[in-house]
């Protein structure tokens, strides 16, 4: 950041000017920058920040929630052993998790980046073929759950009706979960296009014509000039990757309740609490856990950006 | 970013002179450029596809289809968009998602310019980390906050005129609330970033004028960065109409879901009629869609504004 408030003149000028340059803000206004902090600092503390640590309390008892803090019975780390040894869906879950974000990487998000690649030339339709590409990214994931029924239903999907077959795409235990994440890559390519294209036309004109003309081909310029150019737009979409893997959620609680082959984290937090069993120290010990993934990743993507910040 | 190389400014010169109306990435040769066109357009209709099919079996009848596969041409009626709206009661849907969108972003972009203001114009110590206490509050996941948040709401009482639920739970304040919180953090960054970019020069002579700090921010600020707040305008319209997890989560009356969450219930209903499924997607997704079509260029530059800076 630039440092704001050196002073660019010592002329001393009107008599109605403050004696000093560097002049303290009057109460009035201090009391105004005050709140205007304050207040989103409040909402953010007591929505995010507050409940964040009041998970990781509330994961080392047990309580359905019923009457005050008070009922709560304190078992230490009691829940994460459960969760680790006698709770089925977990290790599932897990897994799932995992599939997904490989899944995201090698799939959509190369593709992303190829697409991007491509479409940064001069090529006619250029645009037609951006917009196509991104216009699921302005859906919600529990409605391309629900479009992607069209294609997925047994009776009446239109892939059954293709290929002749009788499979229950979003159903099938040994098989939703794939069918799920090609719904999800059809929105994911679009945003990670989205993302390297602003990143591509970031880098100067000027570095790749120079590879150019010192003979490298364009395979050679775009590995060794441009992509390592790129690295905060890389791992800026390396952490959107993991996080979104992470929190995945909407598309599978439309389908079944993330149950029967779509086990997934986030799914079983909200099991525990708005589904049949209130477990809300079982559930919060859930959160947790996904609390402590995500603060790696969220580390990294601050210190990108403060660097760049500060660059 | 650092993006510009040092050692590449001469040669550059050199080869714009030569060819001048070369873009950022460069001219395809033509026997690759016509593979390249092949293969981009093959998978463009590839993508639009799902909502091709979805538009046009939304208007077929389900008999028809039924007894002619999918597969077949005609049987064309308006019917199903009819039933679903009844049927999924999607005048009401709407009208909730609407009483939540549009106070959410409103809120948002109030509170996130005003942090934003402050970042730019003033360099307190603590800047840095009251940005990340935002921005890293957008990036939990919102599963891990779930359980507080969900037994806090039970027990905040609102008085009926703004819940009739008489809590917290249940109620469009607390969704509002919660939306507005989440996105701060990303808004907060965008404009802080632009906000930087205007010169400072602007404040002193303001000042110099008696300005105080709430009109330097509202009469001169504001007005200077409306296109970022254009932008995440409707960034922030299409984000909190897609919201699913905290309306589904937050709100258990039916009757006051938005529409996104609404979907969940409409299921057990809709399913069994495939065409019907197709009518309420298309009309669930229009409006973004009509976002999209009309604001693309806010839409993508909001979402770039992000990852690249200003």
């Amino acid at each position: 950041m630039a440092s704001a408030q050196t002073a660019p003149t010592t002329a001393d000028t009107a008599a109605a000017a403050p004696p000093s340059r560097r002049r303290r803000l009057g109460g009035r206004d201090r009391l105004v920058v005050f709140a205007m902090v304050a207040v989103p600092f409040i909402l953010v503390l007591w929505l995010v920040w507050l409940p964040a640590l009041a998970s990781v309390a509330l994961s080392f008892g047990k309580w359905n929630g019923i009457g005050s803090t008070s009922n709560i019975e304190w078992v230490g780390f009691q829940n994460y052993r459960d969760i680790a040894t006698i709770y089925p869906p977990f290790w599932p879950a897990v897994q799932h998790n995992l599939i997904w974000l490989v899944f995201l990487f090698i799939l959509p998000t190369m593709l992303g980046l190829l697409l991007a690649v491509v479409l940064d030339r001069e090529m006619k339709g250029s645009r037609f073929y951006q917009t196509s590409f991104y216009l699921p990214v302005v859906l919600s994931l529990a409605l391309i759950g629900f479009i992607w029924q069209l294609f997925y239903s047994r009776d009446q999907g239109l892939i059954n009706d293709v290929l002749g077959t009788q499979v229950d795409w979003y159903g099938d235990p040994d098989v939703n979960l794939w069918a799920v994440l090609v719904a999800t890559a059809w929105r994911h390519t679009g945003y990670v296009m989205l993302l390297y294209l602003a990143g591509l036309k970031s880098v100067d004109a000027s570095l790749r014509e120079a590879a150019a003309v010192d003979g490298a081909n364009e395979w050679k310029t775009f590995f060794q000039v441009v992509f390592p150019v790129m690295r905060p737009i890389n791992l800026i979409v390396l952490v959107i990757v993991v996080i979104e893997s992470l929190r995945a959620f909407d598309i599978v609680w439309v389908i079944n309740k993330g149950r029967n082959g779509l086990e997934l984290i986030a799914a079983l937090v909200s099991q525990n609490v708005i589904g049949e069993a209130t477990r809300y120290g079982f559930g919060s010990a859930l959160a947790v856990i996904m609390m402590v993934i995500s603060s790696v990743f969220i580390t990294i993507y601050l210190r990108i950006v403060f660097k760049e910040d500060r660059a | 970013m650092s993006a510009e190389a040092p050692t590449a400014t001469t040669t550059a010169d050199e080869t714009r002179a030569v060819a001048p109306q070369q873009m950022s990435g460069g001219v395809m040769g033509k026997p690759r450029g016509r593979t390249a066109t092949v293969i981009m357009l093959v998978l463009s209709l590839l993508w639009l596809f799902p909502v091709i099919w979805a538009v046009v079996n939304s208007f077929r009848d389900y008999n028809y289809t039924q007894a002619n596969g999918y597969l077949s041409f005609g049987g064309w009626t308006m019917d199903n968009y009819t039933e679903a709206w009844e049927r999924g009661s999607f005048g009401k849907y709407f009208l909730n998602s609407l009483y939540i969108t549009v106070p959410a972003v409103v809120f948002t972009l109030l509170l996130a310019s005003m942090v934003a203001f402050v970042l730019a114009r003033f360099s307190f110590k603590f800047n840095l980390a009251l940005l990340g206490f935002f921005l890293a509050a957008n990036l939990l996941p919102p599963q891990a906050l779930l359980i507080p948040v969900f037994r806090m709401f039970r027990e905040i009482p609102l008085p009926t005129f703004m819940s009739d639920s008489g809590l917290m739970l249940n109620s469009y304040w607390g969704l509002i609330l919660v939306n507005t919180a989440f996105q701060l953090g990303f808004c907060t960054f965008v404009l802080s970033n632009y906000m930087k970019t205007i010169p400072h020069e602007i404040y002193e002579s303001a000042e110099l004028d008696g300005a105080s700090v709430w009109r330097q921010y509202w009469q001169l600020t504001m007005p200077l960065v409306r296109p970022a707040l254009a932008a995440l305008a409707t960034l922030e319209v299409t984000w909190i109409y897609n919201e699913f997890f905290w309306a589904t989560v937050l709100i258990s009356d039916f009757s006051k879901l938005p529409i996104t969450s609404g979907l969940n219930n409409l299921r057990g209903q809709f399913f069994t009629d495939t065409n019907l499924v197709a009518a309420g997607s298309v009309l669930v997704a229009l409006p973004v869609l009509i976002v999209f079509f009309v604001l693309q260029k806010q839409f993508v530059s909001g979402l770039t504004l992000g990852s690249t800076k200003g």
